[in-house]
């Protein structure tokens, strides 16, 4: 199918972005975007959506919801949109992006390309899940989540080449954020909501620096059958959250809670879910393994998606029995950073600190840091 | 007509021209689809009755169960077809002789002298037969002993096997060793684990895996040295142990390796040091006073001989006495009056290939030392380290370009720079601007995968490159980078002028969809 065939859906978050040059860590709920409008802040979300639109051809079919949620910066890159759904000027709410992202859904665009933040990444996950194909353009003050291309144009240049049919791989992008309530009171807690299936093409994401060869399902196949051949019976493993232990459950024949902590023993699932207090109801007087991998572009092992292993739980089992692992190409996507750990107790985060290794692929490991 | 300058094409206010290029572009199918059944290059005449009298039928000998069924399915076609085939391809080519081959870091791709070509052609030696008695092939033995004797000098090892295929074959001989002196001592199961840093040569780490160990990869400190503190952190009595390259890949010294070496020992590990591109340390430093048990050369990197496509490689591994009775078979040795080969070494492990070394390419290596002598490999060595640094301090001079890791130091042969700064000014990326190098006649690699360094371009200039060559290389990457931030698109759309545009790189991701040989792409397409 050629481009001039392809239908795109356009969502622009007209209030992302908004809290942070004003220092409000985020732009989460009417109350802060009111304040950060009376102090003084702009909305960047409209240029970033042109410019990443600049980068697409102009046969392409736009289907957006009125004004400054989509028609408007379409215009401005030179389409003439589809306009759908109805809003109140001024005032759009997370409301109005699930019910855009629903209806684009319904209307089967090849993709979505919205632009925003982790909140506006939420929305969009909790309207479609991994129903429709959606790629974002970094526009907010917190962008954690991995469905964002590395700058507005990369994202107009992903969407291009999708479109295009240039792109034949999709992979399920992280979609992240932050407690801003609690951020705003400087405790810092981020959460893992979901996953996105988003077009991958090495070079658009994180520079060329999320690499993949073999690719990075082969590198979470190889990483599995290393850790499977190496469990024992006797022993409970407690599996974070994430797609590279998935393909350990996977591999295992098991249904893994792709954003919450499953319990594995003797090849079979022994709880699915749990939170703090059921897995140290599970660990009490067993041996037991912690099976974690971090989060990709940040690096946290613990703390960060998977606070159900807790300090507690991190203590009983023992730091020689924490097993973590990783493709190399979300290492590398450290850029060097150290790993870290934020359990919220700093005797534990001391106790992990040092250098730890990183099962990478079938008998293969790296030593890293952790800070 | 006024008089013409005939140097003004190639000049501009005094400054090169950059050359253009334009690859020949022949729209050539492979060559079984050439295939016409029932055409030969050859028609080999019958055998005269006198001699099939005498003979027999010669294939009668062949066993039943080692006949073919079928004949081979092999091209068919006559002499001239073959040649235009070949022709053609070589055209679609940006070859070693062809350009200023300075931009394939880590492969030393220097110039391989025509004289050692034209004496590894000469029958004499094009005409040995591996199978030959010993007797009658006393040359080759001999310049195959004496060239041990001048790699034991260049390292300071005390023994070395020429039977390696290549550079990953004399590491895999050389990983090989170290399990069999683990054997020994009674220690294998316990020591299966490898260590190695993530700026060695790959091949490191996949030739460990081959050999059945576990691989465990050392990440560098904030300044780029390997980190003795992972080492240290990663060795334990599993160690079997340490395979390094020095200088690693980003062109950096490791001013620690003999602290390296050190734990390792101590932690009773083996060290074996990759020495592939030894090219800036020849006459400088040495495998054996660094400590190393092992170290093994690239005979087609270092030594001159041409690489791969241009013909085969060669490794060389070099052991200290304690390990040599582990060496590869057959070892070249010299009873004072005759050369033989000795294959009666029981503690052995083994050999790599059939029979005893690649003789074209030690022939060239041999013939490449010959040539330079002791000092001349020195010289060789200062001058290359010399062209590095003066490329160094002209790339740096390109806006957008750095040399991550090492602040303040010199390089040795080789830099990994990044251009991270123009990608993020431009959105232009290295493997870009390396396409678009193409353009202009040049070859560029970006490093090996996956990316430590953002946006990598390794160059590594060697002796045989004259500073008016570099000058010209790096005029093209600085032209590149203007074209970067006033014209992005003629960078991002590039190749302009080769064979092939550009290709999808998702199929190099995905196994399944690879096809080593024409017969598994028939399957793969559903074709057979």
């Amino acid at each position: 199918m050629k481009a001039a065939e392809k239908k795109l859906g356009l969502i622009v978050n007209p209030v992302a972005g908004l809290g942070g040059r004003v220092g409000l860590k985020g732009s989460d709920g009417i109350e802060i975007q009111r304040q950060a409008l009376a102090l003084g802040a702009v909305s960047r979300s409209q240029e970033r959506a042109i410019c990443a639109l600049e980068r697409i051809e102009p046969a392409v079919e736009i289907v957006a919801y009125p004004g400054e949620m989509g028609a408007d910066a379409a215009r401005a890159g030179g389409f003439e949109p589809t306009i759908i759904g109805s809003i109140e000027p001024g005032e759009t709410t997370p409301e109005d992006t699930r019910n855009a992202a629903v209806e684009m859904l319904r209307l089967g665009v090849d993709l979505l390309l919205f632009a925003g933040g982790d909140g506006t990444a939420r929305d969009v996950y909790n309207a479609v899940g991994e129903k429709l194909l959606a790629l974002g353009i970094p526009a907010g003050v917190k962008i954690h989540s991995a469905v964002y291309a590395a700058s507005p144009v990369s994202a107009g240049d992903l969407a291009a080449f999708f479109l295009a049919g240039r792109v034949s791989r999709l992979r399920e992008a992280e979609v992240m954020d932050i407690d801003e309530d609690a951020l705003r009171q400087g405790i810092v807690s981020a959460k893992l909501y979901g996953y996105l299936k988003v077009p991958f093409q090495r070079r658009f994401l994180q520079g060329l620096k999320t690499p993949s060869r073999p690719g990075e399902r082969a590198a979470m196949a190889a990483i599995a059958a290393d850790v499977v051949s190496k469990l024992e019976d006797g022993w409970l493993y407690v599996i974070g959250p994430g797609t590279t232990t998935r393909a350990i459950t996977s591999r295992l024949g098991l249904d893994k809670t792709l954003i919450g902590v499953d319990v594995v023993a003797e090849g079979k699932l022994v709880a699915a879910d749990v939170n703090e207090s059921r897995l140290l109801e599970l660990l009490d007087g067993r041996k037991a393994k912690i099976i974690v991998t971090p989060i990709g572009g940040q690096g946290y092992v613990f703390g960060r998606g998977n606070q159900q292993i807790s300090p507690s739980v991190i203590e009983q089992v023992g730091k020689e029995n924490v097993i973590v692992v990783s493709t190399t190409g979300k290492i590398h996507s450290l850029g060097g950073r150290p790993l870290l750990v934020d359990t919220g107790d700093q005797e534990v985060d001391e106790m992990l600190s040092g250098y730890v290794r990183v099962i990478t692929g079938y008998d293969e490991q790296i030593v890293y840091q952790v800070a | 007509m006024a008089q013409q300058d005939i140097s003004q094409h190639r000049f501009t206010d005094g400054k090169p021209n950059l050359r253009r290029f334009h690859q020949a572009k022949w729209d050539e199918p492979i060559i079984f689809e050439l295939s016409c059944e029932g055409q030969r290059g050859v028609l080999v005449p019958e055998v005269e009755g006198e001699i099939r009298k005498e003979v027999g039928d010669a294939l009668a000998t062949l066993p039943e169960s080692m006949r073919r069924n079928q004949p081979p399915r092999l091209p068919e076609l006559a002499q001239p077809q073959v040649v235009r085939h070949y022709m053609r391809l070589s055209q679609e080519n940006l070859g070693a002789d062809l350009n200023v081959e300075i931009g394939q870091g880590t492969c030393t791709m220097k110039y391989s002298p025509k004289i050692n070509d034209q004496l590894a052609a000469h029958p004499k030696l094009a005409e040995l037969h591996p199978l030959q008695d010993e007797e009658t092939v006393q040359g080759i033995l001999e310049i195959m002993y004496r060239f041990e004797q001048m790699l034991k000098e260049i390292s300071g090892m005390d023994r070395f096997s020429l039977q390696p295929a290549a550079g990953s074959a004399a590491i895999y001989a050389n990983v090989s060793m170290m399990r069999a002196y683990h054997e020994s001592r009674g220690q294998a199961a316990q020591r299966d684990e490898i260590i190695t840093t993530i700026f060695s040569h790959p091949s490191n780490a996949a030739c460990a895996q081959t050999a059945g160990f576990k691989v465990i990869t050392l990440y560098p400190d904030e300044d780029g040295y390997p980190d003795l503190e992972a080492l240290k952190a990663a060795i334990s009595e599993r160690t079997a142990g340490l395979m390094i390259t020095n200088p690693e890949d980003t062109g950096i010294f490791n001013p620690r390796i003999e602290e390296f070496v050190r734990v390792v020992h101590e932690a009773g590990g083996l060290c074996a040091y990759d020495q592939a591109n030894a090219n800036g340390v020849l006459g400088i430093t040495r495998a054996r006073e660094a400590g190393f048990d092992l170290c093994h050369f690239n005979l087609h990197k270092t030594f001159s001989s041409p690489h791969g496509c241009g013909g085969p490689g060669a490794g060389a591994s070099g052991v200290t006495e304690e390990l040599a009775r582990f060496l590869p078979l057959p070892t070249v040795e010299c009873d004072g009056e005759r050369y033989y080969l000795d294959y009666d070494r029981p503690d052995s492990v083994g050999k790599l290939r059939p029979f005893y070394g690649y003789a074209p390419v030690i022939l060239r290596a041999y013939a490449w030392v010959m040539s330079l002598g002791a000092e001349g490999l020195r010289e060789a060595a200062e001058i290359a380290v010399l062209n590095n640094n003066y490329l160094l301090k002209k790339m740096r001079e390109i806006p957008g370009v750095s040399a991550p890791y090492a602040k303040g130091k010199r390089r040795i042969e080789q830099v990994r720079y990044s251009w991270e700064e123009l990608a993020q000014e431009t959105g232009v990326c290295s493997e870009e601007i390396g396409v678009r190098a193409a353009d202009f006649g040049v070859h560029y690699w970006t490093s090996h995968h996956p990316f430590v360094v953002p946006e990598p371009v390794t160059l590594e200039p060697t002796e045989s490159f004259s500073r008016d060559d570099l000058d010209e290389y790096v005029a093209i990457m600085a032209h590149v980078a203007e074209e970067a931030r006033t014209d992005p698109e003629l960078v991002k759309s590039a190749p302009h002028n080769s064979t092939i545009h550009t290709i999808d790189h998702a199929p190099l991701d995905d196994p399944s969809q690879w096809a080593m040989t024409w017969r598994a792409y028939l399957k793969k397409v559903g074709r057979r």
